[in-house]
């Protein structure tokens, strides 16, 4: 079973390279890369599966090195669940771009490198999943921010240099900084191993524990968007095209959030920096919000509202108990699925009416009522409306911190549900505008824009232009994960139960004895 | 572990250098700012290694006296990524001097946005306060200061240096995709 754990990241470098070699065949650069996603997936299932039942992890040594030496991939349920929601969110977001890409005559001049440095980005995601230790992590988080600078300058039009290139300074930035961590950690403790880690941290003074801590803390930050290091991503994500800003928004952020909660639980287990954490997690969730509140356009709206959400996992992370661990499990699987499924949603509102701005857009309910349904219930799932998954995954959040019961726990609930109930507010107003108003009124207009005076001076999407005809696949796929959104719902139970037992197994971290027993196996 | 205390110190000049230059607005200055700090990244890395010793081939030495090895591996893995990284980054700025733009880092559109009201605003204001403007030269204020290192030369200054390199502004490309688009649809 062990030997399909390194196929997660080999099969798409592969596949990245196959790609490359048919880059003037459109049809087969696509078939490779479906293929390919769709084969992790299913390994990532089997994975998943083979893990949950035995209880006990899978850890590879890749090279055959003993096992704090070499490169260990350790895949624990938590990885295995990430690495089959990130690949299902992938080989959607493929679809997608298939479709739009097929429409837009991708046949006559194919992007070449589309294909491979999705995969690539494939690659590095599940790289950063199942990295065992923080090197690999490392590597893992470069090979998916090299591919990431690729597909956010794709096609390298003027705004997309523009804002590629805050993204990328500030990304070499945070990497710089975690590459000096892992130095800082190596001088004090002479491995980088996870597990080996977690062993011998304990042996060093409180003092020392902090800086390492807060340098590893700091990187991942940037990476996770979480307040104040989140300015660079509102102005980055929305000039992407539209596939491209769907799986940065779902699986970049969640990367850096995952590699937080592997850093709170199991390398600084003695070292409490979670009251720091509380305060920051408040200031991203009620900053977030705010920041989409003043804004016109869809996509600037949804980059904010990502933002603000990142605040509810770093919320779960710092109240550290079990209970807490499973919700932020639960909540980050649906924020990825939902966020994603509403740009893809928005990307089809995009191609439909030629804008994202919900000053211009009007009339889509009855020129669109898919796409109005397509956008309607993801946007009530994030916004925390029972019964979805954002409401179950924000009530088990809230449970876990009134368990808790600090006076500081019942400030962040109360900020918890300010800001569900503002980003209902901020897509419902996206609602009315741009579905509800009606095409050919013009009389309750001056009344709209005079209410909405403040947002005239919001900065504009690029014009898309005409309007077009949207390809059956792109509606198609964008349906697919609704769907899976209402299924996340509909199997609250068994995912649930599989996030709290991820949540009480992530306090107790791996010993390097079981890691080498695990790695015999 | 004991270190060589000029290794530290240079690592530090190396990383204070590059933060210095990377606060720059010219892409160029970025760039050489990303270089010194991944220079000093990679000596970090290599400090912590601790005291030389012989190279560790097995059985050359005995391995008390041979140096780690990981910081190495780990070193060169850095220096590869910082190259690769370096090499898109000039190509970005290459791109982005193609553009006409110059080679600077540009405002966020929503801060522009921001400040556009806010100086609305402040002219309702305070039309009569001068002082603000005597100040103006001494703060340390980056808006509006595109500084570059390089000149552009287009092909209208030079006549050597032809310009004419694919650019995508909205105008005729754009406009003729669209309509061959349009012309499958139908």
């Amino acid at each position: 079973m062990s030997a399909l754990v390194p196929l997660l990241v080999t099969l798409p470098l592969l596949g990245a390279g196959v790609a490359l070699i048919f880059g003037r065949r459109r049809r087969v650069q696509v078939g490779v890369s479906i293929v390919t996603l769709t084969l992790v997936m299913v390994i990532a299932a089997v994975l998943l599966y083979a893990v949950d039942s035995s209880g006990q992890a899978l850890a590879v040594s890749v090279g055959g090195w003993p096992v704090p030496f070499g490169i260990v991939l350790y895949v624990d349920r938590l990885a295995a669940l990430l690495v089959v929601i990130s690949a299902i969110v992938l080989l959607a977001v493929l679809l997608f771009s298939v479709g739009q890409g097929a429409a837009d005559g991708d046949d006559d001049t194919p992007v070449t490198i589309f294909h491979p440095t999705y995969l690539i980005l494939a690659a590095g995601i599940f790289n950063a999943f199942i990295a065992g230790d923080l090197f690999n992590l490392y590597v893992g988080f470069e090979i998916l921010l090299v591919a990431s600078y690729v597909l956010i300058t794709l096609g390298s039009t003027e705004s997309r240099i523009r804002t590629g290139v805050v993204y990328i300074v500030v990304s070499l930035v945070s990497s710089i900084l975690f590459l000096a961590a892992i130095a800082a950690i190596y001088g004090a403790l002479g491995t980088v191993n996870i597990a080996q880690l977690a062993e011998r941290m304990t042996e060093l003074p409180q003092s020392t524990q902090l800086v390492l801590h807060l340098m590893l803390l700091l990187a991942f930050s940037i990476k996770a968007a979480v307040f104040p290091l989140s300015f660079w991503l509102p102005d980055s994500y929305p000039t992407a095209p539209a596939p491209v800003t769907a799986v940065f928004a779902g699986l970049l952020t969640k990367v850096g959030v995952y590699a937080m909660i592997r850093t709170e639980t199991q390398i600084f287990r003695d070292n409490d920096v979670n009251t720091l954490l509380l305060i920051v997690a408040l200031a991203t969730m009620i900053v977030g919000v705010l920041g989409a509140l003043a804004q016109a356009e869809l996509k600037r709206i949804l980059s904010f509202t990502l933002v603000s959400h990142v605040g509810y996992l770093v919320f779960g992370l710092a109240i550290a108990t079990p209970l807490a661990l499973g919700a932020t499990i639960y909540y980050m699987v649906h924020h990825i699925i939902v966020q994603t499924t509403l740009f893809l949603a928005v990307g089809l509102i995009e191609r439909r009416a030629g804008s994202t701005s919900i000053l211009k857009v009007k009339g889509l309910m009855r020129a669109a009522p898919v796409i109005a349904v397509l956008y309607f219930i993801p946007a009530i799932n994030l916004g925390g409306i029972p019964p979805f998954s954002g409401f179950i995954g924000k009530f088990a959040l809230f449970n876990a911190a009134a368990t808790v019961g600090t006076p500081l726990m019942y400030v962040l609930i109360v900020g918890g549900v300010v800001t569900s109930l503002l980003t209902l507010y901020t897509l419902m107003r996206a609602w009315n505008l741009a579905f509800w108003r009606e095409d050919d009124d013009h009389a309750d207009e001056p009344a709209v824009v005079e209410r909405i005076e403040y947002l005239g001076d919001a900065p504009a999407a690029d014009e898309q232009g005409d309007r077009r005809v949207i390809p059956r696949m792109m509606t198609a796929t964008t349906a697919g994960m609704v769907a899976v959104t209402i299924a996340l719902t509909v199997f609250a139970g068994p995912l649930y139960q599989l996030c709290a037992s991820i949540g009480d197994a992530l306090l107790t971290p791996v010993t390097l004895v079981q890691l080498e027993q695990e790695a015999q196996q | 572990m004991t270190v060589s205390l000029v290794l530290v110190i240079i690592m530090g000049v190396l990383f204070a250098a590059g933060v210095y230059a990377m606060l720059e607005r010219s892409l160029t200055r970025v760039l050489i700012g990303f270089l010194l700090l991944g220079n000093a990244a990679n000596l970090f890395l290599l400090i912590v290694m601790g005291r030389p010793g012989v190279a560790p081939f097995y059985g050359a030495a005995d391995p008390s006296e041979m140096s780690d090895p990981l910081p190495q591996a780990l070193t060169l893995t850095a220096i590869v990524i910082t190259f690769a990284v370096s090499a898109f980054l000039l190509a970005l700025i290459y791109r982005s001097w193609q553009l006409g733009q110059a080679d600077t880092v540009h405002d966020d559109e929503a801060d522009l946005a921001v400040r556009a009201r806010t100086e609305v605003d402040e002219e309702q204001m305070d039309d009569e306060t001068s002082i603000e403007d005597e100040d103006d030269d001494a703060t340390t204020d980056f808006i509006g200061t595109d500084t570059a290192p390089i000149t552009v030369l287009h092909h209208r200054d030079l006549e050597g240096i032809r310009d004419d390199a694919p650019t995508d502004r909205p105008g005729a490309s754009a406009g003729e995709s669209r309509d061959r688009d349009g012309g499958e649809a139908r």
